[in-house]
């Protein structure tokens, strides 16, 4: 049984908008990942509790809220302290461009926004995967 | 191959998952799941520290309400100061070999970390090596001192009855209504069935659902014919004859019983010296699925990859050797035992 790239996606915070989550989810088992699609309504905690547990290859984390800014460093700063430290984390959803940068600052390697096709999402994430077994 | 640098990162992660760090119990379960070496090396290292754990397999077709029953459950569990630890296996896609892993989602989320730790995974076609992964994803969750593990799986294959013979008790979720459904349930699931549950009990036909696998379980009783005088005796053996209980997992009706149910059945085997004999079943088993695993690895290796083979299909092509005479020269020649 060969490995499969295996991923979590993530809504953290308030945002009740999960269509993309969703569509992302499917479009990347059909692009042959196994996928952790772990619900809306998540605290950072209990998504830090998923990676700790399923222990996926990149975390991606969907808000169109806006609170990205407070919740994605929460996340991250988080997963360091529970030793995890070699996952891809990318992030997506309504982000704006002038965030990018203070997010990348802090732990999330890069942003979709909307119009990112699956195939884009899917060949990132094989090319930029941190770890092998 | 595993490192001697790999080694020692193992075994950090052990005696880290030893201590409680979940983390630890992740990444090793990775290992596990998907390098068959560092399964070997993991394996051998944890299973002094395994059988402690109380192991229950379920399954049940989609829309059994599997998840609404497993939630309750795990509370229950919980409640009485159990640590959980669950494996969900859901179906692979065979078009894309991926897979959508949707049981942790259907988790209550007020179980705290400590308590409960749940795992999914996906059967990637159910083709040789499931058993054998979740069988060793499940001793992880026991040497990392959990009190019981739930393996949870859908539908009642050939996989399944390979996966519960590593369990304790084995429950079967049906709903009242799905016609076809007992005839579904095939002869393995039947054998291995320690609890039937039909859930969804206020559903129109529940009784009628309870009746049906009572039939189906009278045709299964085992019975002695004996004649020693020319009379015949015919006494039916004695045995766990596997309960059916209606609940309403989302109500929470019977499900108190039916948990009692699982503890019954615990003292069963525990009274009637059961529990060896489940554990020669269930290792043997597991000794032929690495066998196995093991054998066909080998065999692929050499069929596809060693270029000394060629010649022999080559042979095959021209008619100078059947299939068969060419297996048996492979065989003798190149297959080896470990």
């Amino acid at each position: 049984m060969d490995k499969k790239i295996r991923i979590i996606v993530a809504k953290p915070g308030l945002d009740g908008h999960d269509r993309g989550a969703k569509v992302i989810s499917h479009g990347l088992r059909d692009a042959g990942f196994e996928v952790i699609y772990t619900g809306l309504h998540q605290t950072p905690q209990d998504i830090v509790r998923s990676v700790i547990q399923e222990d996926p290859d990149a975390l991606l984390l969907s808000i169109l809220s806006g609170a990205h800014n407070r919740l994605f460093p929460k996340i991250t700063k988080l997963l360091k302290e529970n030793d995890v430290d070699d996952i891809l984390i990318l992030g997506g959803g309504i982000i704006p461009e002038t965030d990018v940068a203070f997010l990348k600052e802090n732990g999330i390697e890069e942003i979709f926004g909307p119009g990112t096709t699956i195939d884009e999402i899917s060949d990132y994430i094989k090319n930029h995967i941190k770890r092998r077994l | 191959m595993i490192t001697e640098d790999n080694k020692e990162r193992i075994d950090s992660l052990i005696s880290k998952m030893r201590a409680g760090n979940q983390r630890a119990t992740g990444r090793l379960l990775t290992l596990v799941e998907n390098n068959l070496d560092a399964a070997a090396y993991i394996i051998k290292k944890i299973y002094e520290f395994t059988g402690n754990a109380y192991i229950i397999g379920i399954t049940g077709a989609p829309g059994s309400g599997k998840s609404s029953l497993i939630n309750t459950m795990i509370e229950k569990f919980v409640d009485a100061g159990k640590r959980v630890g669950i494996v969900a296996v859901d179906p692979t896609s065979p078009f894309s070999g991926g897979a959508l892993l949707g049981d942790r989602i259907r988790m209550k989320r007020n179980f705290s970390i400590n308590d409960v730790f749940i795992r999914s995974m996906a059967n990637r076609g159910q083709l040789g090596g499931l058993a054998r992964a979740t069988k060793d994803l499940v001793k992880v969750l026991d040497a990392a001192q959990n009190d019981i593990i739930l393996i949870e799986t859908v539908g009642v294959g050939q996989s399944e009855v390979e996966i519960f013979k590593s369990a304790h008790t084995t429950v079967v979720i049906v709903i009242p209504g799905l016609g076809d459904e007992i005839q579904a349930i095939k002869a393995g699931i039947m054998e291995i069935t320690d609890i039937f549950v039909v859930n969804k009990m206020d559903f129109a036909g529940a009784d009628q659902k309870v009746a049906e696998l009572e039939s189906m379980l009278d045709l299964n009783e085992k019975y002695e014919v004996s004649n020693p005088d020319h009379s015949l005796i015919v006494t039916r053996t004695q045995g766990w004859r596997p309960p059916i209980i209606k609940t309403n997992a989302i109500t929470g009706k019977n499900i108190d019983k039916f948990i009692s149910l699982i503890e019954k059945h615990k003292k069963y085997l525990i009274e009637n010296n059961q529990m060896e004999n489940k554990l020669k079943i269930k290792y043997r088993s597991e000794v032929l699925e690495i066998l196995k695993f093991r054998m066909t690895q080998n065999i692929e290796a050499l069929i596809y990859k060693n270029p000394e083979i060629n010649q022999y299909i080559d042979k095959i092509i021209a008619k100078e050797k059947d299939p068969y005479s060419i297996s048996e020269e492979i065989l003798l020649k190149f297959i080896h035992m470990g």
